[in-house]
């Protein structure tokens, strides 16, 4: 049996990290197919290895969804119900910034590689008239990383995935100022699948739709904490990749 | 399309009659009262190749002071302001013919007279190689661009 492979956007949350393997092993039984979980560190070697066709099935940053769709023939399948990407831009609490207006040319910026969030944070900072040209990035490796550097004051400013902002400890989040907070609402990661294996499509589709059935499948949802998985028909992806194509701009 | 209605705007209003491209008119009502971006938030809408409204996001709705009911199926020189050039919009249609993404300051006019400033974006939606539509998302402007529009708008009647 040839074997498939199946890889997430490398800015899940380490505690769904056993999550995924165990849904990879619903998805051989469910499919009755070879799928190996092949995990990258970064975006970029993520990245190379769809270019380079060695990817079967991917939970997919939206960043990614336009190249996936547009150049390498991927379809939706589902997103997790109701769960969307937002940004939050936060200072230290004790810094003399009220407002992202208030952030001036030449301030550190803390920030991750994830690609949909730091892009909406970037955004955000527009009405500021900072851009990458004017605002000097401190890349960080966590969000708990981007908190530090507030809290040392080696940064100005941070973005934040709002998840990962909310699960930061009360201790750290006290000393912390949300500037601004996106309601974006339309963009999501999603599971997608590549043209290579397009004839298990239906079949994949029907079992994620009806995962919370079964105490196997609900057991599998939580482990990934996912509340439910939803559709994702290909006029709604081309939608969030339109959106996402006036945002890279 | 209708009038506006002087019972619908908020303030001191002046009045104008705009001629729009499909040689249609309309008497509309303006006033001097802001309507500040909302933070964090994107206003969309997506219109027919002929830029009749087919999708707007509740931001839209929130801003423009219209209902959906009343949105979609409107031309979207609905939300034309007579202090914008007509220049800006041509660049706008061009833009899009050439097959690029088109951005611009743009300054609109709210159902009840007021205005608001965005950041637009707006790109073709292609499926099957076929332009179906156009797409327009706008961002909260910084206000140094804006004060530039204030300056050099007046100047491209
Ligand atoms: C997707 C899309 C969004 C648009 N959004 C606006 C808008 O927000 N405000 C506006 O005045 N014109 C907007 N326009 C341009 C209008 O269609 C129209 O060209 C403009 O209001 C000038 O009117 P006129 O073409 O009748 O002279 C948009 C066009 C497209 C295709």
């Amino acid at each position: 049996m040839t074997t498939h492979v199946f890889t997430v956007s490398p800015d899940f949350t380490p505690d769904h990290l056993s999550g995924w393997f165990i849904f990879n092993t619903w998805l051989q039984k469910t499919l009755d197919a070879h799928f190996h979980l092949q995990l990258y560190d970064d975006f970029h070697s993520q990245r190379a290895a769809t270019l380079a066709d060695k990817i079967d099935l991917i939970y997919a940053n939206p960043f990614d969804a336009p190249m996936l769709v547009r150049e390498k023939g991927f379809k939706p399948l589902a997103r997790f119900a109701s769960v969307t990407d937002e940004a939050i831009i936060a200072v230290n609490a004790e810094s003399p910034y009220l407002k992202v207006e208030d952030l001036k040319p030449g301030v550190k910026l803390a920030t991750t590689e994830d690609p949909d969030v730091h892009m909406m944070g970037m955004i955000m900072l527009e009405p500021a008239d900072l851009d990458t040209s004017t605002v000097e990035i401190i890349e960080c490796d966590s969000y708990v990383l981007v908190a530090k550097q507030l809290i040392k004051q080696t940064a100005d400013a941070g973005i934040f995935l709002v998840e990962a902002f909310e699960d930061l400890s009360s201790v750290i989040r006290r000393q912390l100022r949300i500037l601004v907070r996106s309601q974006i609402q339309v963009v999501h990661h999603s599971l997608m699948i590549g043209p290579h294996i397009m004839e298990y499509r239906e079949k994949l589709l029907d079992a994620l739709l009806t995962m919370q059935d079964s105490e196997k499948g609900r057991g599998v949802l939580e482990a990934l904490g996912c509340p439910k998985w939803e559709y994702v028909d290909d006029e709604e992806m081309e939608f969030m990749i339109d959106l996402m194509d006036t945002l890279m701009l | 399309m209708q009038d506006m209605k002087m019972e619908d705007i908020h303030g001191e209003f002046r009045e104008y009659v705009l001629t729009y491209y499909d040689g249609s008119s309309r008497k509309v009502l303006v006033t001097d009262v802001e309507s500040p971006y909302p933070e964090g938030r994107l206003i969309v809408s997506r219109t027919d190749p002929e830029g009749i409204i087919t999708h707007v996001n509740q931001s839209f709705i929130d801003m423009s002071g219209y209902s959906r009911e009343e949105l979609i199926g409107a031309p979207h020189y609905i939300l034309r302001h007579p202090d914008m050039p007509p220049v800006a919009f041509k660049d706008l249609w061009d833009t899009l013919a050439r097959g690029e993404k088109w951005q611009g300051i743009v300054k609109n006019l709210r159902r009840d007279g007021g205005f608001y400033w965005v950041k637009a974006t707006v790109i073709s939606n292609i499926r099957n190689g076929k332009v179906v539509g156009y797409t327009s998302v706008r961002r909260k402007p910084s206000r140094q661009r804006v004060a530039e529009c204030e300056r050099l708008y007046p100047t491209l009647f």
